[in-house]
C-alpha cells in the first residue's frame, strides 16, 4: 500500500531551505509572505506492516535532533490552514534520493517496492493564490521536469508505464517529395536540412528499401551539427576566398604546423592529450550545454559538467578526472523582470540554477572546480552559455584505444530512460518560447553518485587491462558511442539487453536516449566475466549488449527482429558537405569623447563594480575547489583569501612538485568591433593568466569553444571566419597549439519582437606545465617597500573596454595583440618568475591598469603608489583616463623583491617594462599623474566594497 | 610493523586518496577498502589499528549527509565496530566521515560505544543554506583527544553544506564541555570563539567543529586535515613561504604515534 512520510523541521530548528525560498520570494517583490516552511515528502509503496514503515520514518528519513515526521496514508485530511505547494517530479524523471532510500530500506531488512520523493512548502502571511502560483512557477518548480500541486489529491504518485509492444516502423522516404522530406525532418525533430534528407533518400532508393525509424534517427544524430561540425568543416566562401574546412585550415592547421612533440593525441579523441611527465599525460576538454541550461538551468548545467567529465573518462583508455572548469554567460542579474520575453527564465534564476547544478554535480564527483569566469551581457537573455571543462590524468601507455572485431560491447553505469532524447539534434537548432514544451524530454537529470562509482571502477578496470576501448555515451547516446567505436569495424547490438530505468521504451528510444552516467566499453571476450564481477563488486551496473564485428555494418536487433542495418561508411562519411557564404561588414562605433578629469577614483569604483569585473566569490566558494588535495594555487588568494587569482595551479600527482596551471580568456565586447581582435585577445588573456602564476609559455595547450549565433546567416559566419583566422595566427606566433575544441552555433532566441543573437563568444582555455609549484606566484602584494613594474605597452585601446561601457560607449580602438612582442614578454615574465624575483604578478585585463593595481592592493590590504608618468606607452598617449583604463594586451603588473630589482630588469632589456610604483603600508591605492596630481586615491576597504557588492548574495 | 590505517570508502566517497596519502605521509600503511568488502568479511576490520571514514558524499548525501552510510554500519557492522573499539583502536571521521560517526551514534558517543541510529547530536544545513569551501582556524579545546594537542591552533579548509553542529536536548553543549569532548572549535585570527561568520562558517552551536568520544579515541571533525599536509596547501604559502609540511599532518602523526 501507499504511505506518505512528511519530514518537517522541529519548532525552533532553523529551516535554511525555507529561509532561502523566502529570500527569493522577496527578490521577486512579493511582500505578502511572512515565512516559508519547507518539508520533504517520501512516498513508499510497500506491503510491510505499519511498524516497519514507522521505523523507516523514525530511524532513516528523519533527523531526530532537528526534524520530526508525520506518517499518513497520503489521503487528504491532514489539515493545515496555510496555503501549500507540493513539487513532484514528472513520471520518468530521475529521482536519486528515491533510489538511495530503497537501498537503505533494504539494509534495514524492509521490503519496499517503490519510492518517490517530493518537496512541500507552506506559506505564512496573506499571500493570494496568484502570488502562490507565481512563486511556484518562478522559484519552486520547473514545468519542464516537475509538476505542482496545491493540495494532496489522494491519488497514488506511482504510475505503471504501459509496456512496449514491438512494432517495426519504416519511414516512407523513397517516394517522398522534397517538401515531404522537410516535413519528415521537422516532425521527427531530426534537424536535417533538405540537402541532407535528399542524400539519405538517394541512399535508400539505391538500397531498395525505406529506412526504419531508428536508422533515420541514427543518421540524424551522427550528422548533427553538434556531432560533426558541418559548418566548420564545410566549404565557405568569404571575401573572394573559398575556405575548404575552416577548422582544418586554421585551428587544426596551427597544431599540425607547430608539431609539438608533447602533443600526444589532439583533435582525435574525446579530449586533447598532452604529456605531463614521462609517465603521465593530461587531457582537457571543454563542452557547452547551453540549450538544456536555458530550459532547466539546474539539470542542464549539472549534466553539462557530468557530460564533460565523461570526455576525459572516455579519452584514450580512460583518464581520472582531476579538475573542473566553468565559464558562464548570463544576462545581467538586475534585468527588469517585466521585460522578459515569453518562455525566458529570469537571468538571476538561470544563474542560481546553473551555479547550483554545477556545484551539486562537481562537488559530489569529488573533482575540484578551481578555474572559471562569469560574463554578463543582455544578449544572453534567451540563450545563456554554459561552458564546462574537465582535465583528466592518464598513464602515458594508455593514450590510445585498440578495439577489434570480436570484442564484446558492454554498457556500464546508469540505466537508460526517456531522458535526453533528441539532445544532440535539439541543441543544433534555435530556441523559441515553445522549445521548453516541445523538447522537455531533451533535458537530462543527473545522478552524480552513479557517475562517481562508475568512474572509480573504470580506473580499476583500466589498470587491470580488462577492456580494449572506451567512450562516453554523450550526445546521441548508444547511437553515437557504438557508432563511433565501430566506425571502422561494424557492430551488432541486441537492444532489449540494454538495462532500462523503467518499462515502455521503444527500441528507438533506447538507442538514442541520452540518459546520463553511461559509458560504452569494448571488452575482449576472455575478460568479460572478470569485468562484470568487478563492476558488480562496486554496485555499478555493467551489461553485455552486443559485439563489434568486421561487417562494416551497424546491425541492431530487438528481441531478434532486425531493426537497423546501416552501412558504417554511409553513416560516417555520407553527410553532404555544407556550402555557405560568409560576409563581414565592420560596424562603426565612434570613439567617445570623454573629457579629462582631475580624479578617476569614481571611475575606478564603477568599473570594479561592473558585473564582469566584480568579485565572483559567491560562486567560487560554492564549489569545492580543493578536493583531491592538489590545489596549490587557489582561485581566491591574498590575506583574506578573497583576491581574484589569475589561474589555479594543481599538482596532479600527490606529493610531486610538478604542476598544471589552468586559466581562460574571453572578451565578447571586443567582438562587437572586430572578431579577429577578440579572438586574439582571448588567447592572449588565457596565456597571460597561466604565465602570471608560473606556467611555462613553451608548454601551453589551448582549447577553443565557439558559441555563435545561427551561422547559416552570412554575417554570423563572417565573424566566425575572422575569429578562426586569428586563432591560427596567434597560436602560431605564441607557439601554443590547440588540442581540442567544440562549437555551438545556434545560440539565438526567437521572440515576437525579433531574434536575440548571442554576441560571438569565443572561450579560450589554457593549460600550462608548472615545472616547480614551489615557484608559483599569486597576485596579492606581499611586502612594503618592494618595487612594482608594469610590463608591456599601454596604447590608446579602450574600444570595447569596461571603462567605455561605464560611459555608455563601445568605441573603435579595440586592443590588438602585438604577435611579435607578446611571446618575448611571456618568456621574460616566466624567466623572472622561475628565477624567484617575482613576489606578485597580475595580468591586466578588464579595467586595465587601474583595476589590476586595485585588486593587487586590496587582496593584500597593502598600499600601492603608482606614477602614471612612468607607464611604458605608445607615442602620443597622454590622457590619464586612457592610460588607467586601456585594455591593451600582453601586460602584467609585477611586484619584485627589492633586492632582486636589477635581476628582474635585466630580463626585460629591450622590452617595454618600467618601474612605476612601490608597495606601501597605507592600504590605499594612490595614482599620481605627471605634475603630481592624485588621479586615484582610494582605500582598500572602499575598493573591496565596490568590487564585492554586486554579487554579495 | 607499521601502523595500518583503513580508509573506508563507498559510493560517493571522494577524499579517500588524499586521506590515504596523509596517513602514508605520517608513516602509516594505509589501504582504501570499499564497505562492500568489509560487509562481506567483517573480520577484516581487525587487521587495522585505525579506521578512517573520509570525506565525500556517501550515497549522494541523499536523505541527509552520511545517513545511508551510517544506516549500513548500524545494520551490517555493529559487532565488529564494537570489538574494534574494545581493542583500544582509533577512529577518525573527516567531514562526511564525521557526519557518519554522529549519525551512527559513535559521536559524541556513550559508554560502550554502541552504534545506534538514536543520535545525540546532528550536523545539519549551514545557516547560509549553501555549500561553502573556506579555510578556518581551529583551536584544540581538549586534552583528551589522541589526535590533538590542547591549545594548538590548526588551519584547514571546510567544504560542506551540512556542517552546522546542533546537540540534542539529551546531551547539551555543557555536558559535552564537561566531558572534555569538544575537540576543536572555530576561532578567529586571534584565537577567540564567538566571532560569528565567516570564522564559524556554518553557524555551529558553541563553535563546535569537531568532537571526540569520552575516551578520546574516536575523533570526528568537519574541516579537512588531509587538505593541509603539503608545503603548498595553505592559502598563504606564497605570502609567508612554504614550510616543510602542512599543519594538518599533525593529526595523522599523532594517530600513528598512539601505537608507537
Amino acid at each position: 500500500m501507499d504511505w506518505q512520510i512528511e519530514v518537517k523541521h522541529r519548532p525552533g530548528a532553523y529551516d535554511a531551505h525555507g529561509q532561502d525560498v523566502l529570500n527569493q520570494v522577496r527578490d521577486l517583490g512579493i511582500t505578502t509572505v511572512e515565512a516559508v516552511e519547507a518539508s520533504r515528502l517520501f512516498y513508499l509503496d510497500t506491503a510491510a506492516p505499519e511498524a516497519d514503515v514507522e521505523r523507516i520514518a523514525r530511524e532513516l528519513v528523519t533527523d531526530p535532533v532537528v526534524e520530526q515526521y508525520v506518517l499518513s496514508d497520503g489521503k487528504p485530511g491532514v489539515s493545515d490552514p496555510r496555503p501549500a505547494v507540493i513539487v513532484r517530479r514528472k513520471p520518468g524523471v530521475m529521482d536519486p534520493v528515491a533510489n538511495s532510500t530503497l537501498q537503505a530500506t533494504s539494509d534495514m531488512g524492509i521490503d519496499v517496492d517503490r519510492c518517490a520523493t517530493a518537496r512541500k512548502y507552506y506559506f505564512q502571511g496573506d499571500a493570494s493564490r496568484r502570488d502562490i502560483e507565481t512563486i511556484a512557477r518562478r522559484i519552486l518548480a520547473n514545468a519542464v521536469i516537475e509538476d505542482v500541486a496545491f493540495e494532496e489529491t489522494g491519488e497514488s504518485v506511482f504510475r505503471d508505464a504501459p509496456p512496449y509492444e514491438f512494432d517495426l516502423v519504416r519511414v516512407p522516404l523513397r517516394q517522398a517529395g522534397d517538401e515531404q522530406l522537410v516535413t519528415i525532418s521537422k516532425r521527427g525533430g531530426l534537424f536535417l536540412n533538405l540537402t541532407e534528407m535528399k542524400a539519405i533518400r538517394k541512399h535508400y532508393r539505391q538500397a531498395g528499401a525505406d529506412p526504419t525509424d531508428v536508422e533515420l534517427e541514427t543518421l540524424a544524430q551522427t550528422w548533427s551539427e553538434h556531432c560533426v561540425h558541418k559548418t566548420f568543416k564545410g566549404l565557405i566562401t568569404f571575401a573572394g576566398e573559398t575556405i575548404d574546412n575552416l577548422l582544418a585550415s586554421t585551428i587544426v592547421r596551427a597544431t599540425k604546423e607547430l608539431a609539438k612533440p608533447w602533443c600526444v593525441s589532439v583533435f582525435e579523441d574525446n579530449a586533447g592529450v598532452v604529456e605531463f611527465d614521462g609517465q603521465w599525460c593530461v587531457c582537457f576538454k571543454v563542452e557547452t550545454h547551453n540549450h538544456p541550461s536555458a530550459l532547466e538551468p539546474y539539470g542542464g548545467a549539472a549534466t553539462g559538467i557530468g557530460g564533460v567529465i565523461r570526455d576525459p573518462l572516455g579519452t584514450g583508455m580512460g583518464s581520472k578526472p582531476i579538475l573542473n572548469t566553468d565559464v558562464f554567460c548570463f544576462a545581467p542579474p538586475d534585468y527588469p523582470a517585466d521585460k522578459l520575453p515569453p518562455g525566458v527564465l529570469h537571468p538571476r534564476r538561470i544563474m542560481r540554477g546553473v551555479v547550483s547544478g554545477v556545484r551539486d554535480y562537481g562537488n559530489r564527483m569529488g573533482i575540484p572546480t578551481a578555474s572559471g569566469a562569469l560574463y554578463f551581457d543582455e544578449r544572453y537573455l534567451g540563450n545563456p552559455l554554459v561552458y564546462c571543462g574537465n582535465v583528466g590524468l592518464l598513464p602515458r601507455k594508455d593514450c590510445f584505444k585498440h578495439q577489434k572485431a570480436g570484442d564484446v560491447i558492454v554498457v556500464v553505469g546508469g540505466g537508460t530512460g526517456r531522458d535526453g532524447i533528441h539532445g544532440a539534434t535539439f541543441s543544433s537548432g534555435e530556441l523559441t518560447h515553445t522549445t521548453g514544451t516541445e523538447f522537455s524530454h531533451a533535458v537530462q537529470i543527473g545522478n552524480p553518485i552513479v557517475e562517481k562509482k562508475m568512474a572509480d571502477t573504470l580506473i580499476v578496470a583500466r589498470d587491470r587491462g580488462l577492456y580494449s576501448a572506451i567512450t562516453d555515451c554523450g550526445a546521441g547516446g548508444l547511437s553515437s558511442s557504438v557508432g563511433e567505436m565501430g566506425a571502422e569495424l561494424g557492430a551488432e547490438v541486441a537492444i532489449e539487453k540494454v538495462p532500462l530505468k523503467y518499462d515502455g521504451l521503444t527500441y528507438t528510444e533506447i538507442w538514442i536516449s541520452e540518459a546520463q552516467e553511461r559509458m560504452t566499453l569494448a571488452v575482449p571476450p576472455e575478460n568479460v566475466d572478470e569485468l562484470l564481477a568487478l563492476f558488480a563488486s562496486e554496485d555499478v551496473q555493467a551489461t553485455v549488449i552486443g559485439a563489434f564485428t568486421n561487417t562494416g555494418r551497424l546491425r541492431l536487433r530487438y528481441n531478434g527482429n532486425l531493426v537497423c542495418d546501416l552501412d558504417m561508411d554511409f553513416l560516417h562519411h555520407g553527410v553532404p558537405r555544407r556550402e555557405s557564404t560568409a560576409v563581414w561588414e565592420p560596424p562603426d562605433h565612434p570613439e567617445p569623447d570623454i573629457p579629462p578629469k582631475d580624479d578617476y577614483t569614481d571611475d575606478l569604483l564603477a568599473v570594479l563594480g561592473a558585473w564582469n569585473v566584480c568579485s565572483k566569490e559567491w560562486v567560487i566558494r560554492q564549489y569545492d575547489h580543493e578536493v583531491q588535495g592538489q590545489t596549490v594555487i587557489k582561485p581566491l588568494v591574498g590575506t583574506r583569501e578573497d583576491g581574484p587569482g589569475d589561474a589555479c595551479v594543481i599538482t596532479p600527482i600527490l606529493g610531486s612538485a610538478k604542476g598544471l596551471a589552468v586559466g581562460c580568456g574571453m572578451n565578447p565586447k571586443y567582438g562587437d568591433v572586430d572578431p579577429y581582435a577578440m579572438a586574439a585577445a582571448g588567447i592572449d588573456e588565457a596565456v597571460r593568466n597561466v604565465v602570471a602564476v608560473g606556467g611555462r609559455p613553451d608548454r601551453i595547450a589551448l582549447l577553443d569553444n565557439f558559441c555563435w549565433g545561427n551561422c547559416d546567416k552570412p554575417d554570423r559566419l563572417g565573424s566566425l571566419v575572422l575569429a578562426a583566422k586569428a586563432c591560427y595566427d596567434v597560436a602560431m606566433a605564441f607557439g601554443t597549439p590547440f588540442i581540442s575544441g567544440k562549437d555551438s552555433l545556434n545560440n539565438e532566441y526567437a521572440t515576437d519582437e525579433g531574434t536575440i543573437v548571442v554576441p560571438p563568444t569565443l572561450l579560450i582555455s589554457a593549460m600550462a606545465i608548472v615545472e616547480d609549484v614551489g615557484r608559483a606566484v599569486t597576485m596579492d602584494l606581499k611586502e612594503v617597500g618592494n618595487p612594482v613594474y608594469l610590463v608591456g605597452l599601454t596604447k590608446d585601446e579602450c574600444g570595447g573596454s569596461h571603462w567605455y561601457a561605464e560611459h555608455g560607449a563601445i568605441g573603435r580602438n579595440v586592443p590588438r595583440v602585438d604577435t611579435e612582442l607578446a611571446p618575448k614578454i611571456f618568456e621574460a615574465v616566466h624567466a623572472a618568475v622561475t628565477d624567484g624575483c617575482v613576489r606578485a604578478c597580475h595580468d591586466l585585463s578588464e579595467g586595465g591598469l587601474a583595476v589590476a593595481a586595485a585588486e593587487m592592493a586590496f587582496a593584500a590590504d597593502l598600499g600601492l603608489d603608482i606614477a602614471l608618468a612612468d607607464v611604458p606607452r605608445a607615442d602620443g598617449l597622454q590622457d590619464d583616463g586612457r592610460i588607467l583604463f586601456s585594455e591593451s594586451q600582453t601586460r602584467f603588473l609585477v611586484e619584485v623583491a627589492a633586492d632582486r630589482a636589477a635581476d628582474f630588469e635585466k630580463r626585460f632589456d629591450g622590452l617595454p617594462c618600467a618601474r612605476i610604483g612601490e608597495v606601501t603600508d597605507t592600504a590605499r591605492l594612490v595614482v599620481t599623474a605627471p605634475g603630481g596630481k592624485k588621479v586615484i586615491d582610494a582605500a582598500c576597504d572602499a575598493m573591496r566594497q565596490a568590487w564585492k557588492a554586486p554579487l554579495a548574495w | 610493523m607499521p601502523v595500518k590505517a583503513l580508509v573506508l570508502r563507498t559510493a560517493g566517497t571522494n577524499c579517500d586518496e588524499e586521506t590515504q596519502f596523509a596517513w602514508e605521509q605520517a608513516g602509516a600503511e594505509a589501504e582504501r577498502v570499499h564497505v562492500n568488502r568489509l560487509i562481506e568479511n567483517p573480520k577484516r576490520l581487525a587487521d587495522y589499528q585505525i579506521l578512517t571514514i573520509p570525506g565525500g558524499f556517501s550515497y549522494g548525501d541523499d536523505i541527509a549527509a552520511g545517513k545511508i552510510f551510517a544506516n549500513q554500519i548500524v545494520h551490517h557492522l555493529a559487532d565488529v565496530v564494537q570489538e574494534f573499539l574494545a581493542a583500544d583502536r582509533l577512529v577518525l571521521g573527516i567531514c562526511n566521515g564525521f557526519q557518519v560517526l554522529v549519525k551512527c551514534g559513535l559521536l559524541p558517543g556513550s559508554d560502550g560505544a554502541r552504534v545506534t541510529l538514536a543520535q545525540k547530536a546532528t550536523l545539519t544545513s549551514n545557516d547560509r543554506g549553501l555549500f561553502e569551501d573556506r579555510w578556518v582556524h581551529l583551536r584544540v579545546d581538549t586534552d583528551r583527544c589522541v589526535f590533538l594537542g590542547q591549545g594548538e591552533v590548526i588551519d584547514m579548509p571546510i567544504a560542506h553544506a551540512e556542517g552546522k553542529f546542533v546537540p540534542a536536548d539529551a546531551m547539551p553543549i555543557e555536558a559535552l564541555e564537561k566531558g572534555n569532548q569538544i575537540a576543536v572549535r572555530y576561532v578567529d585570527t586571534d584565537g577567540n570563539t564567538g566571532a560569528g561568520y565567516p570564522w564559524n562558517p556554518n553557524g555551529s552551536v558553541g563553535d563546535v567543529a569537531g568532537l571526540c568520544d569520552a575516551t578520546g579515541r574516536i575523533f570526528g571533525l568537519m574541516p579537512h586535515p588531509e587538505r593541509n599536509v603539503l608545503p603548498w596547501h595553505h592559502p598563504h604559502w606564497t605570502r609567508r613561504g612554504a614550510g616543510k609540511e602542512g599543519g594538518g599532518l599533525r593529526v595523522f602523526r599523532r594517530g600513528v604515534a598512539y601505537f608507537a
